[in-house]
């Protein structure tokens, strides 16, 4: 749902740093977004296609670089990736995940030209 | 193609920086006023805005409130607080589906923040995507009512492993529903060991005590 706002997010971060860098072009983002950072690939490509015209980020490409979350059984010390929404611990079975990697979002590198 | 190769300039900012900024800035100006703010989330109709009004009756004697109410759209929730005598500002987020710091900003300039002891956030009805904004907040709370059942704890982990403490509001329907509160509980623990679970009902005021007592306790933590 919140899409658009993110996306807004992520062209300025990537036009602020372009225009440090003294880009006439930026050619590519490259994100990094963890699994349970909640926000969709797709929505935030379309947004970005909205609204990057006229832009220095106009026909940027966006690369996602996804980071599976990771949690550690508070029971029996298991580490592992939560299947989808389903944290429980495939070890013990037990809902008492700590979140170690998956909370990840944001602008890692721009390309320029 | 051309002669210009692309070159790689590392830029490694967090997405939500700029609600991150806002936010601490929030923080600061709320925490200079002494204000405690408490950031309820649940979904919609878990009973936010009666726990609210309990809430009012049951502290506003002894402590000034205020209030941003927050919703996709309208001002019914706004207007009931404000019959309670308590300052409130109402954003409509016009169809957004959480408040992020700049909304909140926003509604501090219009509350009379010198004279506030706590400031309680109702976040827009949404168990997923609120967590992931810093409002400003001294603390996050979730709500869960009793008919939504026992088992969001494995469909929505991220705002049980995330808030300060969990409420369980309609405690007064338990005895006509399915409701595994100790198997709640247990769930709730494994994801967020710190976070104590306080079951109410804002309607027949039993478990108020706790919850007004948890709020004095966070009051004194915050100061």
């Amino acid at each position: 749902m919140h899409e658009l706002a993110v996306t807004e997010n992520i062209l300025k971060i990537a036009v602020e740093h372009g225009q440090r860098a003294g880009a006439g072009r930026i050619t590519a983002i490259h994100l990094v977004i963890g699994g349970l950072s909640g926000f969709v690939d797709d929505a935030i490509q379309f947004n970005f296609d909205l609204l990057t015209p006229g832009t220095l980020a106009e026909g940027a490409q966006l690369h996602f670089q996804r980071i599976p979350a990771r949690l550690r059984c508070r029971q029996c010390d298991t580490v592992f990736e939560p299947d989808g929404i389903d944290w429980r611990c495939p070890e013990c079975d037990a809902l008492a995940g700590e979140v170690i990697a998956g909370k990840e979002f944001f602008v890692e590198s721009i390309e320029i030209v | 193609m051309t002669n210009s190769t692309p070159m790689r300039i590392p830029v490694v900012q967090r997405i939500l920086s700029a609600n991150d900024q806002v936010a601490a800035q929030n923080r600061a100006r709320l925490q200079g006023s002494g204000i405690t703010t408490v950031n309820i989330m649940s979904s919609p109709g878990a009973g936010k805005t009666t726990l609210l009004l309990s809430t009012i009756e049951a502290l506003g004697k002894a402590r000034a409130i205020g209030v941003i109410e927050g919703d996709v759209a309208s001002q019914v929730d706004a207007d009931k607080i404000a019959a309670a005598g308590v300052p409130v500002v109402q954003i409509n987020t016009g169809g957004g589906c959480h408040l992020d710091a700049p909304m909140v900003r926003q509604a501090l300039d219009a509350l009379p923040l010198e004279t506030l002891d706590f400031l309680f956030v109702e976040n827009v009805g949404n168990l997923i995507c609120p967590v992931e904004f810093d409002l400003g907040q001294s603390y996050n709370i979730a709500l869960l009512s009793v008919p939504e059942g026992h088992d969001k704890p494995y469909k929505y982990p991220g705002i049980f492993e995330a808030v300060d403490l969990v409420v369980v509001t309609k405690l007064d329907l338990l005895p006509y529903l399915d409701f595994d509160l100790e198997l709640f509980r247990e769930l709730v623990a494994g994801l967020n060991p710190d976070a104590p679970v306080l079951p109410l009902s804002a309607t027949t005021g039993d478990g108020m005590e706790a919850w007004i007592s948890w709020l004095m306790a966070a009051q004194g933590k915050a100061a």
